[in-house]
């Protein structure tokens, strides 16, 4: 009875061992300074559609997923030590960073615009804003746009995309260049936004196919990359990318392709 | 292993990153000086109307960090719009001056604590035999006090500096590009920690050693007469 009673455990660990086994263990680098795709509460609770997706994605891949906050900064260095596995933390492909990383199929694209004063500025050219001084996150592709074709105007370079807009509402800058959802959400639809408005059209960084933000992973990882493609697949046909971006968007942020 | 194309491009950065570090401790560290003299003198005074207030300010400036003070200045202050409506806001809209105002207010603190420390420390002998010549209280502080107290202070203030200089590295969180934020910067853009940290690493140590080197010349000069002698070993 007691034999029979143990080898029926016996049994059952070695039934259960390789249920666990296929949940793969990751961890996610996220960010957290990027409403509403990334945000901590006061709690230091994680939240926004980063986190969603990052969440939804583990999910499809059946993988147990741990999030790691890291400043935006020193996010790809990170990765490349592997304090993590793989980077939801609206990160845009670009040239520079696929020398460092691999990348992911995008999972949303959005454009940028430029914010200030309403009545400030009527267009955002390089000869309107001539010797203006643009607030821009440092170390991104909207930072190398605005010092590539703004020569002559000053550029302030901050550490952190919401505090582009607090340093346009403090007047150390004359206009914001930014992501068009982040400095609605983060600055436009606040009271510290009132009085400002967009400035000209919503501007498109990289008109290339294959353009968005993407899950970035270490190099030569393709099993991952394939499993995490395959996964963004399944949630943008099972509807549950649809839902995750209806929760915090009423237009469609979906990557064209 | 170290790619030194990485460090060489990144240099000029490195030397204006390193300007800006100095400027912030030259500039901090001697309205820090010049201010503290006269609070330690007024720290150590027998009356309660005139130490209390100081004692209030450092023990304020000395109980929060310093990443907060800067902030509370620099983004606190931009809150109310009544300040960025007013005069004050032409100087606290430059993170110059944030950091300046807040990294002198900071090593003030520290710096009074230093020296009042070091004139209550002066034998009590010198002061009698001070008051037997009947010199006046001023000429007392002038004569006696004070420069018996500051060389004493010296060692105490060396180290105040040194950390000053590495506190400098909080600047970079206010947009000001110090070599902590030109670090930053190349690690980011290059994804090499050694030739990015490892070299700021470098230049601290060689500006903490320069200045450690200074202090000890300005020791054996101002302290000598506290220095063992020869007879006294034999």
């Amino acid at each position: 009875m007691i034999r029979s009673l143990a080898g029926a455990l016996a049994l059952a660990i070695v039934a259960a061992t390789p249920v666990y086994a296929q949940n793969q263990k990751l961890r996610v680098g996220v960010e957290g300074n990027y409403p509403p795709f990334s945000m901590i509460a006061p709690d230091g609770k994680l939240s926004g559609f980063d986190i969603d997706i990052a969440n939804a994605v583990c999910a499809a891949m059946k993988a147990d997923c741990t999030l790691v906050q890291q400043e935006f900064d020193g996010i790809i260095p990170a990765l490349n030590a592997k304090k993590f596995d793989m980077i939801v933390a609206s990160l845009t492909i670009t040239e520079e960073r696929k020398k460092a990383v691999d990348f992911s199929d995008p999972y949303y694209d959005v454009p940028s615009r430029f914010v200030a004063k309403a009545g400030a500025f009527t267009e955002a050219t390089p000869a309107s804003l001539k010797g203006k001084k643009i607030t821009v996150l440092r170390n991104s592709p909207r930072a190398k746009y605005v010092q590539e074709r703004f020569k002559e105007s000053e550029v302030l370079l901050v550490a952190k995309e919401t505090e582009v807009y607090l340093e346009l509402a403090a007047g150390r800058g004359d206009i914001a260049f930014g992501s068009s959802v982040v400095s609605g959400e983060a600055f436009l639809k606040k009271p510290e936004g009132k009085g400002f408005a967009q400035v000209g059209p919503t501007v498109i960084l990289d008109t290339t196919a294959g353009a968005g933000v993407g899950i970035a992973l270490r190099k030569g990882e393709d099993d991952l990359r394939t499993k995490i493609n395959a996964a963004l697949k399944e949630i943008r046909a099972n509807g549950t990318y649809k839902s995750l971006a209806d929760k915090y968007f009423d237009f469609d942020i979906a990557p064209k392709s | 292993m170290i790619d030194w194309s990485i460090i060489a491009e990144a240099l000029p950065a490195f030397w204006d990153g390193l300007k800006t570090t100095m400027l912030l401790l030259v500039i901090a560290c001697g309205t820090g000086l010049v201010l503290s003299i006269p609070l330690a003198v007024a720290r150590v005074s027998p009356h309660r109307a005139v130490w209390g207030p100081v004692w209030l300010f450092t023990y304020v400036m000395r109980g929060t960090p310093l990443l907060v003070q800067l902030f509370m200045v620099y983004h606190g202050l931009a809150q109310f719009e009544a300040i960025r409506e007013s005069f004050a806001w032409t100087a606290l809209r430059s993170p110059w001056f944030c950091a300046w105002f807040v990294f002198t207010l900071n090593t003030t603190a520290y710096t009074t604590e230093i020296f009042a420390g070091a004139l209550r420390a002066t034998p009590s002998g010198e002061l009698e035999a001070a008051r037997s010549f009947g010199m006046s209280e001023g000429a007392i502080y002038r004569r006696i006090l004070l420069p018996s107290a500051l060389r004493r202070a010296l060692p105490q203030y060396g180290n105040e500096v040194v950390m000053m200089m590495h506190a400098t590295a909080i600047a970079s969180t206010v947009t000001l590009v110090e070599i902590t934020r030109v670090a930053r910067d190349v690690y980011y853009n290059h994804f090499a920690p050694l030739e990015s940290f490892g070299v700021v690493a470098v230049i601290y140590f060689i500006l903490t050693f320069g200045m450690a080197g200074l202090f000890k010349l300005i020791e054996r000069r101002a302290l000598r007469h506290l220095r063992p002698t020869a007879s006294g070993v034999a």
